[in-house]
């Protein structure tokens, strides 16, 4: 099992996410700092994304552009607040239009990741995402059914 | 595609409910357990009236139900409101555990994406 326990708190509005790699922290790092490394697994695989700044540093700025099955364009950012590598990072993260700007009408969550070195040379991944609101929780969960119902539907399309 | 929850005049009830320090803690005491509100009164260092209206403020913005109790009136939780932010933090988890299962095959692999 990677995922080694999920701690949901709906009086907070937060969702607390564990996982154990086997790789080191530098390379669990690494996917979250190599654009090219995050555009293989931050959307579902039917919404490829494409990482088009990558600004890791406090204050700085990732957006990245998801393309779906229909030429579809979803576009989104991470405003950077704390980077401290390889071993944690947190930050913004939002929606933005197919041009990239920020949507404001769309909740921003805030993610704070940390990396553990285990005993074992392996890696402890927490997420933590605080939703600011219920409302930016149904906001937020109605997308990513969204893309649940989308991912299935590809896997059916890939099927057939 | 949004699928929203509350229309726009409930939304400003339930902020303008929860922008007060003592009415957040009294809404904290409720979903524990239920409690009187002469119950609530005395956790606080304001007359009973004070948080008579405090509860008044809590029910119309439907975080809280009042229910009699012989002579009493017992204050209780929204319960459904927080049942509903524990299903939509199920559906997130699943996207988070979609991308652990991701970054797995990332790390798996970490320079297929060079050649792309």
């Amino acid at each position: 099992m990677t995922v080694t326990s999920i701690v949901k708190d709906p009086q907070a509005l937060t969702l607390t996410l564990t996982a154990d790699f086997d790789a080191p922290v530098e390379a669990v790092w690494q996917v979250w700092a190599d654009p090219r490394k995050l555009e293989r697994w931050w959307g579902p695989p039917t919404y490829p994304a494409t990482v088009v700044d990558h600004d890791l540093r406090p204050g700085g700025r990732v957006a990245y552009v998801m393309t779906g099955p229909e030429g579809d364009r979803h576009g989104g950012w991470w405003r950077l607040v704390e980077v401290d590598a390889p071993t944690r990072l947190v930050f913004e993260d939002g929606f933005a239009d197919e041009a990239g700007a920020p949507n404001p009408e769309m909740p921003t969550v805030e993610i704070t990741v940390t990396l553990v070195a285990r005993p074992d040379g392996g890696t402890t991944m927490t997420t933590l995402s605080r939703f600011p609101s219920l409302e930016a929780l149904e906001q937020l969960a109605a997308m990513g059914m969204e893309e649940g119902m989308r991912l299935a539907a590809g896997q059916i399309d890939a099927l057939l | 595609m949004v699928v929203c929850c509350l229309e726009a005049g409930h939304a400003d009830r339930v902020f303008q409910a929860l922008a007060d320090a003592t009415r957040r803690d009294i809404l904290a005491r409720v979903l524990r357990a239920d409690v009187t509100v002469s119950g609530l009164a005395r956790h606080y260092p304001v007359s009973f009236a004070a948080i008579q209206k405090h509860v008044a403020v809590l029910e119309r913005a439907e975080l809280v139900t009042k229910e009699r109790r012989g002579r009493e009136r017992l204050v209780r939780g929204n319960a459904e409101a927080i049942r509903r932010a524990r299903r939509l933090l199920d559906e997130l988890e699943v996207v988070w555990r979609d991308r652990v299962d991701r970054i797995e095959a990332v790390l798996a692999d970490p320079d297929r994406g060079a050649d792309r």
